[in-house]
């Protein structure tokens, strides 16, 4: 499947810049994250101590990355012992493979899915259809981003991106009728729809949003309801999770039971918490008579034990911080060209394999740390993001153009004599490009600036000039 | 108290009056201010740009500049931050100069948390009838912790009308070279945020870093508006002088 949202040969500078453009998505966008964000103000608020909580999420997700090849191995051993298959794939390459080779085994023809970033990070819905098999996404915004042919632009919101009368018109293209832009009826429609689908398709797949190591159970947080029927109905079950998904017990489980709904949306609980240890027995009265847990790797054993990045492996994919952070707000999920957008996409994408195509991603950042105040686990993203400016520096891929003008600022702050002299030159410089004291030519390194805004002129005298008369009052 | 300025290499060239205003204020609170002049900047640039070899150059001459001061005050969050946070931090493979960057960070404060936490500044004499709407930095109370202490300053200021602004948390879009990196975002931040500016309705803004209030401002005068930006050094100022019947200008 082509996608109508690849641009991936462009930089994100400019992805950015035609994003910016789209008055339409960035209004999209800036509304539904501002709601999420003030709703998830509110509830903390009311919550209270939520600096504490922050620290305990972020205490649980520490220890537990810290050990993680003991409690993964805790994790597997229950899982095999309540009669799951476990699959470990070291790059999406072996986890499409495993999923693929369970689908034919069974000589199945349709999946339905529920929302999974795994699988997007995979690309399983494009391997599964070139191998002629039918993928049908049950989660709402996926089943509109899958309509529209698109990826996912936000993690927790797929289809941000999109108004309600796109939505009418992409299942309109469906086969709806009369359809208003209203809540009710779009989602009557979709439920109608994957009704039947569910009860057809010979396979579902989920992602995980925690696995207990104690108790080898899948625990997944849906608002909708969609996961139980597609780890239920089909007689077989695919969970795809990334390797860091790990919580040690279920006592863990109760503070990201409280963290996880409450940043990612501001909902005090999340609807459904779904709680799955092992397929169906011969007591119970449903689900899925057999369970496959595929753990991927895919770069992420690389930052265990790595100082600087280990701690992107606590991240809960909440999505907070793309909810506040005002580059995602501006030009949405999309111009980071990756699976993963926002800040920690920004950080994420480029340490996964093939991750060096989203080098240029840690410049899409103001450094303002929104994203760190926000993250209910407390990982320094901001920080993140100048380390792996000084990765890319140090392995000698900066921009050449930069590398000499920092080798200049070097040479000149570094001496204060050549700083005195260099306020003089760029005085003389810039002053026949002022105008009543303000500079809006657009000559060299300014035009970035002055496109927007105006540049003031540098006053006659600096301040260590006027300091001689300031100092003995 | 001796206090030795940093004045940043923003103030120092493109915006003196805020160090003037700065150095006055504090001679009026009794501390005698020194400008150790081998200072230049803070290297936060570089550094942010993930050229530490270069921030790292600029950092040992700040060092250098400020071995003898006892106290340093600095009307710049950011800078403050830089100092505090990732001087001791680029240091960490050389004992003897991490423990002046220690000593350095140990040293160096904020303009408003200097005069709300070491001169314990309850009464300005100032008086600034205006409105007035506040925009914290980024760095200065996310990485820095400024808190309240601006705002504590403000309340201080006779007949001022304090207008709280929209969204205030969110960044101007300065970000340092950012702004020129990733224009385009760059300048959509700082479109919304000068509307929150204009629909606070206040007639001045004030903050406590000049790289935001030149992009702020840069971009309000783009829009022809005519609220004035200062620093809050400047307007602290100017409201001692207002309120001493002399015209500060
Ligand atoms: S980095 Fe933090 S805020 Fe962002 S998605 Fe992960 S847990 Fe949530």
């Amino acid at each position: 499947m082509k996608h109508a949202n690849s641009t991936s040969h462009l930089s994100v500078k400019e992805r950015a810049k035609n994003a910016v453009q789209d008055e339409f998505l960035r209004n999209a966008v800036r509304f539904t994250t501002d709601r999420l964000r003030n709703r998830k103000q509110a509830v903390t608020e009311s919550f209270g101590q939520w600096e504490v909580w922050r620290e305990r999420g972020e205490q649980i997700r520490a220890h537990t990355i810290a050990n993680l090849d003991a409690y993964l191995a805790q994790f597997i051993e229950r899982l095999e012992a309540v009669g799951v298959h476990v699959h470990f794939a070291v790059d999406s390459s072996e986890a499409t493979d495993a999923v693929l080779s369970i689908i034919q085994s069974k000589k199945a023809r349709k999946v339905v899915k529920s929302k999974s970033m795994v699988s997007e990070e995979i690309h399983i819905n494009q391997h599964l259809e070139a191998n002629g098999i039918t993928v049908v996404e049950t989660d709402l915004g996926e089943y509109i981003i899958q309509l529209a042919k698109e990826t996912p632009s936000h993690i927790i919101i797929p289809s941000i991106h999109k108004s309600r009368e796109q939505i009418r018109d992409l299942f309109e293209n469906a086969g709806a009728t009369q359809l208003t832009t209203e809540t009710r009826d779009l989602t009557a429609f979709a439920r109608r729809t994957l009704r039947s689908e569910f009860l057809s398709a010979e396979i579902g797949i989920t992602g995980c949003n925690f696995g207990i190591a104690e108790t080898g159970s899948v625990v997944l947080f849906t608002n909708e309801g969609n996961a139980d029927m597609v780890m239920n109905l089909p007689p077989t079950h695919i969970v795809l999770m990334g390797m860091e998904r790990i919580l040690p017990t279920l006592a863990d489980l109760e503070v990201m039971a409280h963290l996880l709904p409450k940043s990612a949306t501001g909902q005090n609980v999340i609807t459904y918490m779904s709680m799955l240890t092992g397929p169906k027995r011969s007591a119970d009265r449903d689900g899925a008579t057999e369970m496959h847990v595929v753990i991927l790797d895919n770069g992420r054993s690389r930052q265990l034990g790595d100082e600087q990045f280990q701690a992107v492996l606590h991240c809960i994919r909440c999505g907070a911080c793309l909810n506040v952070c005002p580059v995602y707000r501006h030009m949405g999920g999309h111009a980071y060209g990756s699976v993963y957008p926002g800040p920690i996409g920004a950080v994420l994408s480029p340490l996964l394999e093939k991750g060096e195509q989203y080098s240029d991603l840690p410049y899409a950042s103001s450094l303002c740390g929104a994203c760190f105040e926000a993250c209910p686990v407390r990982i320094p993203l901001h920080d993140m993001l100048v380390q792996h400016r000084q990765k890319l520096v140090a392995s000698g891929h900066g921009n050449p153009s930069e590398r000499m003008a920092f080798k200049g600022y070097e040479n000149i702050f570094a001496k204060p004599g050549r700083y005195r002299l260099s306020i003089k030159m760029a005085r003389k410089f810039l002053s026949p490009l002022a105008k009543e004291g303000k500079i809006r030519s657009s000559f060299g390194p300014l035009a970035g600036w002055t496109k927007s805004r105006d540049f003031p002129m540098l006053p006659k005298q600096s301040f260590r000039e006027i300091w001689p008369s300031l100092k003995r009052e | 108290m001796k206090v030795s300025l940093f004045i940043t290499c923003m103030v120092d060239s493109i915006f003196p009056q805020v160090g003037v205003s700065m150095t006055k204020i504090l001679q009026s609170l009794g501390c005698e201010v020194l400008f150790p002049s081998s200072q230049t900047c803070c290297g936060q640039p570089a550094f942010n740009s993930g050229y530490s070899k270069e921030a790292r150059s600029v950092a040992i001459s700040m060092i250098n500049a400020f071995q003898e001061s006892d106290v340093i005050v600095s009307p710049s969050g950011s800078c403050v931050g830089m100092i505090r946070h990732f001087y001791p931090e680029l240091f960490s493979d050389s004992p003897e100069w991490h423990e002046k960057a220690l000593s350095l960070a140990n040293r160096t404060y904020e303009f408003s948390q200097f005069l709300i936490q070491i001169l314990k500044v309850e009464t300005l004499g100032a008086r600034f009838p205006y409105t007035v709407t506040y925009h914290p930095s980024c760095h200065g109370s996310r990485l820095l912790g400024i808190e309240d202490e601006p705002i504590r300053l403000l309340k201080q200021v006779e007949e001022l009308q304090l207008i709280e602004l929209p969204y205030a948390q969110d960044c101007c879009g300065f970000g340092g070279t950012f702004a020129v990196k990733m224009s385009e975002i760059s300048g959509a931040m700082v479109e919304e945020k000068t509307s929150h500016v204009l629909e606070s309705g206040a007639s001045v803004l004030v903050g406590t870093d000049m790289g935001c209030l030149m992009n702020i401002g840069g971009r309000l005068s783009r829009k022809g508006s005519n609220v004035r930006v200062m620093h809050l050094a400047e307007l602290l100022y100017e409201g001692r002088q207002l309120a001493k019947g002399v015209d500060a200008q």
